[in-house]
C-alpha cells in the first residue's frame, strides 16, 4: 500500500495534464466554454438569494448580505458534492483505461477531485467580486486559515472519493444512491442557514457529527464573519480525522484494485 | 541467460458471478446473504498453469484460437491483471500495444493525446516533446493533429496509438494483433519497427493469428489453447502442431456439416426437376440449373455412400493443396441396367464449377452393372488454391435422366501454405538465371 502511495508521486505528472485535459475537455464544443465555471455558481447563486431574500427571508441579521453568506459554504459545498458524483463514476467510465493500460487506477478519482477544486478556485474570483462589492471585508489574519480549510477539504473528499469509486465498480448503484444522500447532507449542513441560529443550535450535538458542518462554518467564519476563526479547533480535528479517513479508503482501495480490471 | 519475461506455473481463474447478475446493492442487502452471494458461483480458468520464458531480445509468438487464453497471458505480463497462482517476472520498461489508444480524450487535440497518452504509457514530457515529430510522421497525422480525435477515421485513431506506444521505447514490447490496423503500407511500417526493434536487442511478445508473422518474425512460439500450454519452441514445429490441430477440428466440422447435409438432402426429395429434360448428358452441374444442394432421383441405381480418401486412402475432409484425393462412391444397382454414366463435380464456395467430369464424356461406353459397386475417381494431385469446395456425385443415364444425384452436399476444404489467388494452382517451380537473390526470409 505504502509502495503504491509512493508510486503516485511518480504520476504526478500524468494526474496534472489529466486534470488540464478535464478542464479543457468539459467546456470544449460549447460556445461560452469556460465561462460556464463561473455562470453555473451565479445562476445557483441568484436563484438562492431571490428565495432566501425575498420568497422566505431569513431573519437572521447576521447573514447580511445574504448572497454572500450563503456563497461561502454554497462553494466548497460544490467541489464536495461534483468530486464525489464525478469520481463514483471514473472507474466504470474509465474502464477502458483500467483494462488496457497499466495504470494506478486510484488516479481517475483523484482527477476528479483536483478538477473540481480548480472550478472551486475559479469560483473564489466571483466571491472575490462580490466581497468587493457589498465591501463587507473578511478580517486578514483569519484569512490565513484559508489554506487551512481547503487541504483539509481536500483530504477529506479525496478519502471519499477513493471510497465510492472502489464501491461503484461492484455496486452500480452507489452512484444514485450517492446523489440522493448529497441532497440529504447539503440541507443537514449550515450553508443556506446560520449555524448561530437558535434553531439550529438546539440540534448542535447534531450537527456536530456532521464533517461538512465544520468545513462549511469555517470557510464561514474565515470569509465571511468578523471576528476570530472560533471553529479552528474543530477544522484542525476533522483535518486528522480525515487523514486517518484517508489511508482508511486507500487501503480498502488498494484491496479491490485487482478486481477493477475484471468488473469493470 | 537472462530472461526478460518469465512465467511460473501461472494460472488465471476468472470468477462469474451469475447469482447476482444486475450487481445491485439493494438485491445483495435485500437477500441477506450477502457474503455468499459475493462468492463466485462459478469460475472459469483463463489459463492453467503456463510457464515459458523469453529471453531478452528475442521474439516470442503467441499463438491459439480466440478464446485460448493469449490475450490473458499477455495481459498478466502487461501486469494489468495478477495471475490467481503463480508467478510473473518482467524486467525492464514495458509498453504493451493492447488497445490502441485507449487512453485517448475524443473531445481534446491529437497533440494534446499524444502528450497524455505518452505519459500514462510511463514518459516524461520533455521526452514526448523530443520524439513528438517523430510520432505525428509515424502516425501520417501531420494535418490533423490539431484537430480533436473525435473527428478522426478509426485508422487514423489506431495509427496515433500505435505510433505514441512505439515510440515508447520500450525494454519489452507487448502486441497483440494490432498489425490489422492500417493498410498495407503501415503494416509493413509497423513490421519495419518491429525488425528494427529486434535488431536493437528488445523483447517482443506477440500475439496473433498470423501464423507466416510467427514463422518470419519469431525466434519461440507457445501454442495456447483451452488455456493450456499445447507446443512451445521453434516457430515452425509449433505452427505446423497448431495447423493440424486445426485442420482436425475443421474436418469434424466438415464431417459434420456434410452429415448433415446429406440427411436434409434426403429428408426433402426432390421428385427430380428435370426428369427427361436434360437432353445432353454433359458434366454433372453444367446441366443443372438447380444452384443449391439437394438429391434426386429415380434410385434405381442408388450412391448409397461417398467418401473423400486421402494419400492413406482413409476418408477426410482437409487436404493440402496437390494432395491425392479420391473420391469414392458405394453404389448399388437395384435392377441390372446397360444405360449409366457415373460423374463428378467440384465447386468452390462462390458455386463456380472448378471441375467437372463423367464416364460418358470421357467415352467409357456403358455395358453393364448390377449389384453393390464401389467407383473410384482418384485425382492425382488436388492442383486447387486455398478454399472450401463442395462436391457434386451423381449417376445417370446417357440422355441426362438421373438415377441419384447428389448436389453440393459433400464439403470439404484445401489448406494451404501458400495464399495464391484463383481457383486452379498448376504444378509449377520458379527459375533464375543471371543476377537475380531473394532475401532470406527471416529478415
Amino acid at each position: 500500500m505504502l509502495a503504491n502511495l509512493k508510486n503516485l508521486i511518480r504520476y504526478r505528472g500524468l494526474i496534472q495534464s489529466l486534470v488540464a485535459r478535464e478542464l479543457k475537455a468539459r467546456y470544449r464544443g460549447s460556445v461560452l466554454g469556460f465561462f460556464w465555471s463561473f455562470i453555473n455558481p451565479l445562476l445557483l447563486l441568484s436563484i438562492y438569494t431571490f428565495v432566501f431574500t425575498v420568497v422566505l427571508p431569513n431573519p437572521n441579521p447576521v447573514t447580511k448580505p445574504y448572497a454572500l453568506f450563503m456563497f461561502c459554504g454554497i462553494l466548497p459545498w460544490n467541489w464536495f458534492a461534483s468530486s464525489l458524483l464525478e469520481a463514483s463514476n471514473s472507474l466504470v467510465s474509465g474502464g477502458n483505461l483500467i483494462k488496457k493500460v497499466l495504470f494506478p487506477a486510484e488516479i481517475l478519482p483523484m482527477v476528479n477531485v483536483l478538477a473540481n477544486m480548480v472550478h472551486f478556485f475559479l469560483g473564489l474570483t466571483i466571491l472575490a467580486a462580490f466581497v468587493i462589492g457589498y465591501r463587507h471585508w473578511p478580517d486578514l489574519p483569519g484569512l490565513l486559515w484559508f489554506p487551512v480549510a481547503v487541504l483539509v477539504q481536500l483530504v477529506f473528499t479525496t478519502a471519499l472519493a477513493l471510497f465510492f469509486a472502489a464501491l461503484t465498480v461492484h455496486f452500480r448503484d452507489i452512484r444514485d444512491l450517492l446523489s440522493n444522500l448529497l441532497m440529504f447532507w447539503f440541507f443537514a449542513t449550515p450553508i443556506i442557514y446560520p449555524w448561530l441560529d437558535p434553531n439550529v443550535i438546539a440540534y448542535r450535538r447534531f450537527f456536530d457529527l456532521n464533517p461538512f458542518t465544520h468545513l462549511a462554518v469555517s470557510y464561514q467564519e474565515i470569509l465571511f464573519f468578523p471576528g476570530p476563526v472560533g471553529h479552528a479547533r474543530w477544522l484542525l480535528a476533522l483535518g486528522v480525522l480525515s487523514i486517518g479517513l484517508f489511508f482508511a479508503a486507500y487501503w480498502f482501495f488498494d484491496r479491490l484494485r485487482d478486481s477493477f480490471a475484471e468488473a469493470v | 541467460m537472462t530472461y526478460a519475461i518469465e512465467l511460473e506455473g501461472v494460472s488465471k481463474i476468472y470468477r462469474r458471478y451469475s447469482g447476482r447478475q444486475f450487481s445491485t446493492l439493494k438485491s445483495a442487502l435485500l437477500q441477506r446473504n450477502i457474503l455468499q452471494n459475493l462468492r463466485p458461483n462459478e469460475v472459469f480458468p483463463a489459463l492453467t498453469d503456463v510457464s515459458f520464458t523469453v529471453p531478452r531480445g528475442s521474439t516470442y509468438g503467441v499463438i491459439g484460437k480466440n478464446g485460448s487464453g493469449k490475450s490473458t497471458a499477455l495481459k498478466l505480463v502487461a501486469g494489468i491483471t495478477k495471475p490467481t497462482t503463480g508467478r510473473v517476472t518482467v524486467q525492464g520498461r514495458i509498453s504493451a500495444l493492447i488497445e490502441l489508444g485507449a487512453g485517448f480524450h475524443p473531445e481534446i487535440s491529437g497533440r494534446e493525446n499524444v502528450f497524455i497518452n505518452g505519459i500514462m504509457l510511463g514518459l516524461a514530457k520533455r521526452e514526448i516533446q523530443e520524439r513528438f515529430d517523430e510520432i505525428v510522421d509515424f502516425a501520417e497525422l501531420r494535418d490533423f493533429i490539431d484537430a480533436p480525435v473525435k473527428t478522426y477515421s478509426s485508422g487514423m485513431y489506431m495509427r496515433l496509438g500505435f505510433a505514441v506506444a512505439i515510440h515508447v521505447n520500450p525494454d519489452v514490447l507487448l502486441v497483440d494483433e494490432v498489425l490489422a490496423v492500417g493498410d498495407e503500407a503501415f503494416t509493413h511500417k509497423c513490421l519495419n519497427k518491429f525488425g528494427e526493434f529486434r535488431r536493437r536487442g528488445k523483447t517482443i511478445l506477440l500475439v496473433t493469428h498470423s501464423l507466416s508473422l510467427v514463422e518470419r518474425f519469431c525466434d519461440e512460439a507457445l501454442w495456447l489453447d483451452g488455456g493450456r500450454t499445447m507446443e512451445h519452441g521453434d516457430p515452425r514445429r509449433v505452427v505446423d502442431a497448431y495447423l493440424t490441430k486445426v485442420e482436425r477440428d475443421e474436418a469434424a466440422q466438415l464431417a459434420q456439416t456434410t452429415a448433415r447435409a446429406v440427411e436434409d438432402a434426403s429428408r426433402h426429395e426432390q421428385a427430380g426437376p428435370s426428369t427427361g429434360e436434360a437432353t445432353v448428358s454433359g458434366p454433372p452441374g453444367e446441366h443443372e440449373s438447380q444452384p443449391t444442394e439437394g438429391r434426386w432421383g429415380s434410385r434405381e441405381v442408388e450412391i448409397v455412400d461417398v467418401a473423400l480418401l486421402d494419400r492413406q486412402r482413409a476418408q477426410a475432409f482437409v487436404f493440402q493443396s496437390g494432395d491425392p484425393v479420391a473420391v469414392r462412391l458405394k453404389v448399388r444397382a437395384h435392377r441390372p441396367t446397360a444405360d449409366f454414366v457415373f460423374g463428378v463435380g467440384i465447386f468452390n464456395a462462390e458455386g463456380v464449377c472448378c471441375y467437372g467430369t463423367n464416364t460418358y464424356l470421357e467415352d467409357m461406353d456403358p455395358e453393364a452393372l448390377d449389384g453393390d459397386v464401389d467407383v473410384t475417381f482418384a485425382m492425382e494431385g488436388l492442383e486447387l488454391v486455398e478454399g472450401t469446395y463442395k462436391l457434386d456425385v451423381a449417376v445417370h443415364k446417357r440422355d441426362g435422366y438421373p438415377y441419384d444425384y447428389h448436389r453440393l452436399l459433400y464439403t470439404f476444404r484445401v489448406n494451404s501454405r501458400v495464399h495464391d489467388v484463383g481457383i486452379y494452382r498448376p504444378r509449377h517451380a520458379w527459375n533464375f538465371s543471371g543476377n537475380v537473390r531473394f532475401k532470406d526470409d527471416r529478415s
